[in-house]
């Protein structure tokens, strides 16, 4: 099956090569990066995570989002979903496998890393986090590759895979819940000790997961004779529509509970990302930027003839997936780290050999996804004609 | 019994006599560490800081100076990567719990010291997941870095910013190089650790050796006749933060 990724026309391999310089060049920061430190990045002692890690917990959400294809298939036999299932998971591949990279590149001391294993500690919410992560990449691994395997040979997926299916779906809850638990049971972390954390990790990777996989679907029926069926897309539409406006809603409980209660500590992380604390504003017009784009994206998907049509839905799509990836991204960080535990402000700024190496790893993930996509979309092909 | 059937038999009787049992009794605690003899040693290690003696040389560093010296803690320049053990900052970022416009007026330009409370729940031991940090059976928080692989969670998790990370190589930054201490290396983190060296040589901690006004208290909590305990039960103080839980065992005598 894997032949399938080895044909393609001059613009897979052109994008392919394209993607491959930029790991080349994400490496090369790397390697710089292991000589000198993390020095090389903009974090610091008061913000001692920046965007590795932001990146990380973004890209847990689009991982679990391959459950959105994943659950109505199996468990309400939504058939129009069925031959999209397999791009979900295969996304949810390519997202965990750079949520991996991630975690590689924001440690200190990389070669240590398999301390994690040599010296399990379950009271850690990181030993669950690599317990689940790795979890989740062989469950997709397994269940994508037998699925496709079963439609490449003309024969429906072996019976041996269902309990890793059924397995997967609350599996895909279980990682963006436990990478929630990172910050949420941190004391003095005001921004991040909310009980609405993990609901609103899974409400924002909901919407942004699939608005990618939708994209990504789209593009595959553009290169390919491959077609996704409009139903599929609609639902999916829906699906994104219900979790934004979910995001939104949390959103909206977390501005109560702060402002209402007026408690200092709990406003402080929300009025430096919005308005700026303290003649510090470093944050705030990319979280408005992000804002504004989910809201806006979130009145066009509930004007139906707007998520009807295509190309208005693709724009919200990439509307919602940037202003997600934004407030999740390096608001969340940002928001979390500030103010300091001395009620100061140190401010960040990601450095360029560190969003290189993000780049690079990006780069990664894209390439996998392109691959494995790609080999979908010829099996796929080759069943059709 | 065909051959394949007694070799399982067999690999399956080796593994439930020897290895379950084996996993079972695993030793799971540290091994009981034996002090040698003439060494201080506690049920619960705490500080008390008078801060009034302290505040007597307002432009006094040596309890700093010692720290930092013995343990050669780099003097980086760089305010956002520096590292430090034991330092001082004024009481609205020290408490910034305990907001109160007059009381910042009153303790304007008064130094208070900061350094790890060495918490009896701490939860940078909670978050480690590596056990490179953990904690003693004499309370203190403890670091080993050759384990640390350098995730921070410790950092985010300490909501008394006590600890700091090696950004880049301290090596260079170190300029009177103390043999009888290790150096650490770039990214592991590092804090205070309650002179664990010197108590074990009998020694009091080096902060409180230097401080000429004798304004720090070394003791053990959790005995009722240690000078610490003497000082805290009639004098008012107040903790870091102390509504968190974590239990800080460093004192502020106010």
């Amino acid at each position: 099956m894997f032949e399938k990724a080895l044909v393609g026309s001059r613009k897979y391999w052109l994008w392919l090569a394209f993607l491959a310089l930029l790991i080349f060049i994400g490496f090369l920061a790397f390697l710089a990066q292991l000589q000198y430190g993390l020095g090389i990045t903009g974090m610091n002692r008061d913000v001692s995570w920046g965007f590795y890690v932001a990146q990380f917990t973004f890209l847990v959400g689009v991982a679990a989002s391959g459950v959105m294809v994943v659950l109505p298939y199996y468990l309400h036999n939504h058939k129009v979903f069925g031959p999209v299932t397999v791009f979900g998971e295969f996304l949810a591949i390519a997202a965990v496998i750079m949520c991996l990279l991630f975690i590689i590149v924001d440690i200190g001391q990389t070669h240590r890393l398999f301390n994690v294993l040599l010296h399990p500690t379950p009271h850690s919410m990181l030993f669950y986090d690599m317990i689940v992560l790795n979890g989740y990449l062989a469950l997709n691994v397994i269940c994508g590759w037998a699925a496709l395997h079963g439609e490449y040979k003309g024969t429906k997926y072996p019976k041996w895979v269902v309990p890793f299916i059924y397995l997967s779906i609350p599996w895909a809850f279980s990682i963006h819940t436990v990478t929630a638990f990172l910050y949420a049971g941190l004391p003095g972390r005001h921004f991040w000790l909310t009980a609405i954390m993990a609901p609103r990790f899974l409400a924002s990777a909901f919407c942004s997961g699939p608005a990618l996989l939708l994209i990504a679907l789209l593009i595959a029926q553009k290169v390919s004779r491959f077609r996704v069926e409009p139903k599929a897309i609609d639902t999916l539409s829906k699906i994104i529509t219900y979790a934004l406006l979910t995001n939104i809603f949390f959103f909206g409980c977390e501005l109560f509970t702060a402002f209402y209660s007026n408690i200092p500590g709990h406003k402080a992380s929300l009025i430096y990302l919005f308005k700026g604390l303290e003649g510090h504003q470093e944050w705030v017009i990319f979280m408005w930027t992000a804002w504004l784009l989910m809201l806006g994206a979130a009145l066009m998907l509930v004007i139906p003839p707007l998520r009807k049509n295509i190309n208005t839905l693709v724009l919200a799509c990439v509307m919602l997936f940037i202003g997600a990836w934004i407030d999740k991204g390096i608001g969340l960080l940002m928001g979390g780290f500030t103010p300091t535990p001395f009620e100061t402000i140190t401010p960040y700024r990601p450095t360029v050999p560190e969003l290189l190496i993000s780049l690079g790893i990006w780069a990664a993930g894209f390439f996998i996804m392109t691959v494995l996509f790609k080999i979908a979309v010829s099996v796929k092909e080759a069943r059709a004609a | 019994m065909d051959r394949r059937k007694f070799l399982k038999l067999a690999g399956l009787s080796v593994t439930l006599a020897g290895g379950v049992p084996g996993f079972l009794n695993r030793e799971v605690k540290a091994r009981a560490y034996t002090p040698p003899p003439g060494a201080l040693t506690a049920r619960r290690w705490g500080m008390a800081i008078d801060v009034k003696k302290c505040w007597e040389e307002p432009n006094c560093n040596e309890c700093i100076k010692a720290c930092h010296h013995l343990h050669n803690v780099p003097d980086i320049p760089d305010k956002k990567r520096e590292v430090k053990w034991i330092w001082k900052d004024e009481f609205e970022h020290v408490f910034p719990d305990k907001p109160n416009e007059f009381n910042n007026i009153i303790f304007t330009h008064k130094p208070f010291l900061l350094l790890c409370n060495h918490c009896e729940h701490p939860p940078c031991v909670r978050v480690c997941p590596t056990q490179a940090t953990f904690k003693r059976e004499d309370g203190i928080v403890m670091m080993d870095y050759h384990r640390c692989i350098g995730c921070r969670f410790c950092m985010a998790a300490c909501p008394f910013g006590a600890r700091s990370f090696n950004w880049v190589d301290p090596r260079p930054y170190i300029k009177d190089p103390n043999p009888k201490f290790p150096t650490r290396m770039k990214g592991v983190v590092e804090k205070c650790l309650f002179c664990y060296e010197r108590l074990e040589k009998g020694k009091m901690p080096a902060c409180v050796e230097a401080c000429k006004k004798k304004a720090l208290i070394f003791g053990d909590l959790e005995d009722e006749h240690s000078e610490i305990v003497q000082v805290l039960k009639s004098r008012f103080s107040i903790r870091r933060k102390s509504e968190l839980g974590t239990g800080p065992s460093v004192f502020y005598l106010l």
